[in-house]
Parts: structure tokens; C-alpha cells; sequence
């Protein structure tokens, strides 16, 4: 780093919660609160025997998984959502970003009571030592470390929603697998609750990207258009390694991949941008876009379905009471 | 507070009618709107904002609507879609519901999408992530498609 004077947010006035400028930042701030939750309320401990079950490599795999996790929240937490305060547009883009940092550490912190809970010591400092040396798990928090600490407010939205949106699956993809198979679930239900805090970071920093654009020229917006597409390119290629690196021992890569082309997907639309993997490779395997989400597999839907079935619902008036959600 | 709505609902109809078959809500983030814009035809776009007025629906509609991440049953179903279907005739002419949201949100994935279908006792057709892919819109515009062909073949043999 250089020794540049510390960049923080211009003059700051008090800031007032009675005068908005965008209903978005009321709104994401409300749900973050009632999203809020901390480890310490998941039973944990309930997954001790399971754990003994897995297999010595499979314990390994889960620890690394992990701590690679938990080396992207950190970064996330104490530089990512940080970075993005001295160029927010509202004050209260400020506040919600503190409050996404703060989530952040809590998820960081919540990778170690699933250590302290399930592993030795020597285990967890032998996995945290792996994450430190491990070359492509390394390699992506660089590239976006390098973002953040550079001069391009609008790139630096563009690499905190691709980690949010896109560089935790890797590593999510694992307790969801473990939940489907009835392993380590309470573990599953504690990773469930950071996902959803990620989805609404995500939908967040990348809305704020595009109120951005907004503001600058067409030549600049189609510059950044071409530059996301870049860098998801290169993190995904670092990807595609590093899930190797980790899941070829169980053979799980290839439905790893699925799910990371899945989630790029998502994390362009959060940034506005056309999905880019086709449905061909995004088929990631039902069992675990279900424990992900129950609601989530085609038989619910009518326009998916086998199309025989085709009831053709009829309106009842209903009363207005009926309307007091 | 429906009944405000209905009473209003009366008044200058005219410039809140609509006779789309596809109503949509979607927020300042305007997901659901790059949707429903990629599936094109005639769409009507409910108010932003609560305070606003409204519409009336003149013709059987479809509704597409997003799910909020993590609410509880309570809340899921955005206020302004309740003000739409705290009017009773718009209560009378939804044919389905389609939601949009984000697996992430596990169990409440488009649950305002569910809790609408119930309560309207309409099906809850597709369900579609953020602005959906090209395949979710091409399924959706024949499934749509169908779904109407069906739907007034039904009425002439009623």
C-alpha cells in the first residue's frame, strides 16, 4: 500500500433518517435489521456426530472450504464495504454500507464457532495456514483487494458484487451438498443465513453500480460493460481452478461448476447485465438448488411442469379482510 | 384502508385504467420491469411509490411480482400490490401470478408470488431469479400464450 492520506468520507453532516433521497437505502437498511442474526443462536453442537462420519478427507475438504470462506469475509468486511463509503451518493448508502461490514465480520467469526465446535486446534490452525498458501484462493482475494484499495469507484462495485454474487459459491456449494445428504445440517442452516445476507449485499452494491452509471457517459458505461465481463472472466478461470484444487479428491468439480455458472449469472443480473452461462451448464443438480431452497425445483411451477396437468385456476371474490396481510 | 382504495377507485377511472394483460410491480431496482420488457407485448406497470394512484384493471390480467429477501409471511407481498389488490375488480380479473426472487432466500423464494395465488385462488405459474434468463422468457411468453388460448377456450365452452 501506499502511503497516500487515508481516504474517508467528504465533510459529514448529521445525518437525517427523516429526509430521504432514496427509498432504496430505508428499505435494504430494514431488511439487513431484520436479517440479523448471530451464530451463537444456530445449536451447532448438534452436528458433532455427524461430523465424525465424514471421512478424513472430507473433514479436510470442509475445513479448507471454510477458511477460504472466511478469508473472503474478512476481506469484505474490514476493506470491501468499507471502500465503498467515501463514494456513496446518499448518507444513508453510508450507514447501510457499516451495517453490511459489520455482517460481514459476524460471518467471518461464525466459520470459527463451526471450527471450535467440530475440530481440534491443530486442525484449525493447519486449515488456516492452507488458506494463506493456497495459490488461487489467494489469487482472487488479490485481484479484488486490488480494486478496492484503486482509484475507479464504480470498478470497485463491480468487484465487491462479484464477490459477493459470485466468489462464495465455490465454497457454499459444500454445506449445501453435506445438507442434502442429511450431514452437518445445523452447519447448513448457519451457511443458509449468511447466503441470504450476501443475496441482499449483492442486490444492493450492484443497484448503487447502476445508479452510478447513470451518471456518467455513454463511452464509460460501455468501457465498464466490457470490464466486468473481463474480470468475471478471469476470476472464473481462477475458479474453475481452485474448485479443482479442491473438489476433484471427492469428485464434485463438474456440479461445482454448474453451480459457479449459476451464480455468475446472478451476480451480472445484480449488476444489470444479461445472464452469460447458458441453461446447458447452469443444470446444477436438484438436490442441492433444494437445499438451497425448497421451493426452488421445476415441478412447482406450472409453465415448467409436463404442461398435462393443466388446471386453469378460477377467481373467487374474496373479502376485503382477506387483504389484511 | 381497502375500503378508501375501492371508494377512490371509482373516481377518475380513466386515468388509471388498463386493459393489459400483464400487470407487473417492480421496485427502483427495476428487475421484474427488464423482465417483463424482454417479454414484450402490452404490460402495465403498477405506481412505484404508495401514495400513488393505483390502477384499474379492465381485462383478465396476469400479475409478475417480486419476493423481498428474508420476510416472514407478514410483509412478503409488497404494499403496493396490496393497495392493487385491495380493489375488488382487480381482485376479479387475476388469472395467475408469476414471482421473481432469489433461491438465496430459501424457503421465502417468490413466497409473495405463493401467498397471492392463495389468497386469489389463481395458480402460481413460474417463477423466474432477478431478471430472469432468455430461457425463462421464452418460456414464459409461450407459456403465457397457452395460457390464455386455454383460458378462452374454456370460456367459449362454459
Amino acid at each position: 500500500m501506499t502511503p497516500d492520506k487515508l481516504k474517508l468520507a467528504g465533510h459529514v453532516k448529521a445525518i437525517n433518517w427523516n429526509r430521504i433521497e432514496d427509498e432504496k437505502d430505508v428499505e435494504v437498511w430494514n431488511r439487513l435489521c431484520n436479517n440479523f442474526w448471530l451464530p451463537e443462536k444456530v445449536p451447532l453442537s448438534n452436528d458433532v456426530q455427524s461430523w465424525a462420519t465424514l471421512t478424513p478427507d472430507e473433514q479436510l475438504l470442509t475445513m479448507r472450504v471454510f477458511t477460504g470462506l472466511t478469508l473472503l469475509d474478512t476481506l469484505q468486511g474490514t476493506v470491501g464495504a468499507v471502500s465503498l463509503i467515501p463514494d456513496a451518493i446518499t448518507q444513508h448508502e453510508e450507514a447501510v454500507y457499516t451495517n453490511i461490514a459489520f455482517m460481514e465480520s459476524v460471518h467471518a467469526k461464525s466459520y470459527s464457532s463451526i471450527f471450535s465446535t467440530l475440530a481440534s486446534t491443530k486442525e484449525i490452525d493447519e486449515a488456516f495456514r492452507w488458506s494463506v498458501e493456497n495459490v488461487n484462493l489467494q489469487k482472487k482475494a488479490q485481484i479484488i483487494e486490488s480494486y478496492y484499495h484503486g482509484d475507479d469507484p464504480l470498478k470497485r462495485k463491480i468487484a465487491s458484487t462479484l464477490l459477493e454474487s459470485f466468489l462464495f459459491y465455490s465454497g457454499f456449494y459444500l454445506p449445501m451438498y453435506w445438507s442434502s445428504r442429511a450431514k452437518l445440517t445445523n452447519t447448513a442452516d448457519l451457511i443458509r443465513l449468511i447466503i441470504r445476507d450476501e443475496a441482499v449485499h449483492g442486490y444492493y452494491i450492484g443497484y448503487k453500480y447502476q445508479k452510478g452509471l447513470e451518471k456518467v457517459s455513454e463511452e464509460r458505461r460501455e468501457e465498464l460493460k466490457a470490464w466486468t465481463f473481463e474480470l468475471m472472466f478471469e476470476l472464473y478461470e481462477n475458479e474453475v481452478q481452485y474448485t479443482h484444487d479442491l473438489y476433484d479428491s471427492v469428485g464434485l468439480a463438474e456440479d461445482v461448476k454448474k453451480f459457479l455458472h449459476y451464480n455468475a449469472n446472478k451476480a451480472l443480473m445484480n449488476l444489470g447485465y444479461e445472464a452469460m452461462f447458458p441453461a446447458a451448464v447452469t443444470d446444477v443438480s436438484p438436490a442441492i438448488l433444494s437445499a438451497l431452497s425448497p421451493n426452488s425445483d421445476e415441478n412447482h411451477d406450472f409453465f415448467s411442469g409436463s404442461g398435462s396437468s393443466y388446471v386453469i385456476g378460477k377467481a373467487v371474490n374474496t373479502e376485503d379482510d382477506d387483504w389484511d396481510f | 384502508m381497502s375500503a378508501v382504495a375501492a371508494e377512490a377507485a371509482v373516481g377518475e377511472i380513466t386515468s388509471r385504467t388498463t386493459s393489459s394483460p400483464l400487470i407487473y410491480f417492480s421496485s427502483a431496482s427495476d428487475n421484474t420491469h427488464r423482465f417483463v420488457m424482454k417479454l414484450g407485448g402490452d404490460v402495465a406497470r403498477l405506481p412505484i411509490y404508495t401514495y400513488e394512484e393505483t390502477l384499474l384493471a379492465q381485462e383478465p390480467f396476469v400479475l409478475v411480482l417480486p419476493t423481498y429477501g428474508g420476510e416472514n409471511r407478514l410483509g412478503a407481498v409488497p404494499k403496493q400490490v396490496i393497495k392493487f389488490l385491495n380493489v375488488e375488480q382487480n381482485r376479479k380479473l387475476i388469472r395467475g401470478v408469476i414471482g421473481a426472487g432469489n433461491t438465496n432466500f430459501g424457503e421465502t423464494y417468490c413466497l409473495a408470488g405463493d401467498i397471492v395465488a392463495e389468497k386469489c385462488h389463481v395458480q402460481h405459474l413460474y417463477r423466474f431469479e432477478l431478471m430472469g434468463t432468455s430461457d425463462d422468457v421464452d418460456l414464459v411468453r409461450e407459456g403465457l400464450e397457452e395460457f390464455w388460448t386455454r383460458l378462452s377456450l374454456t370460456k367459449k365452452l362454459l
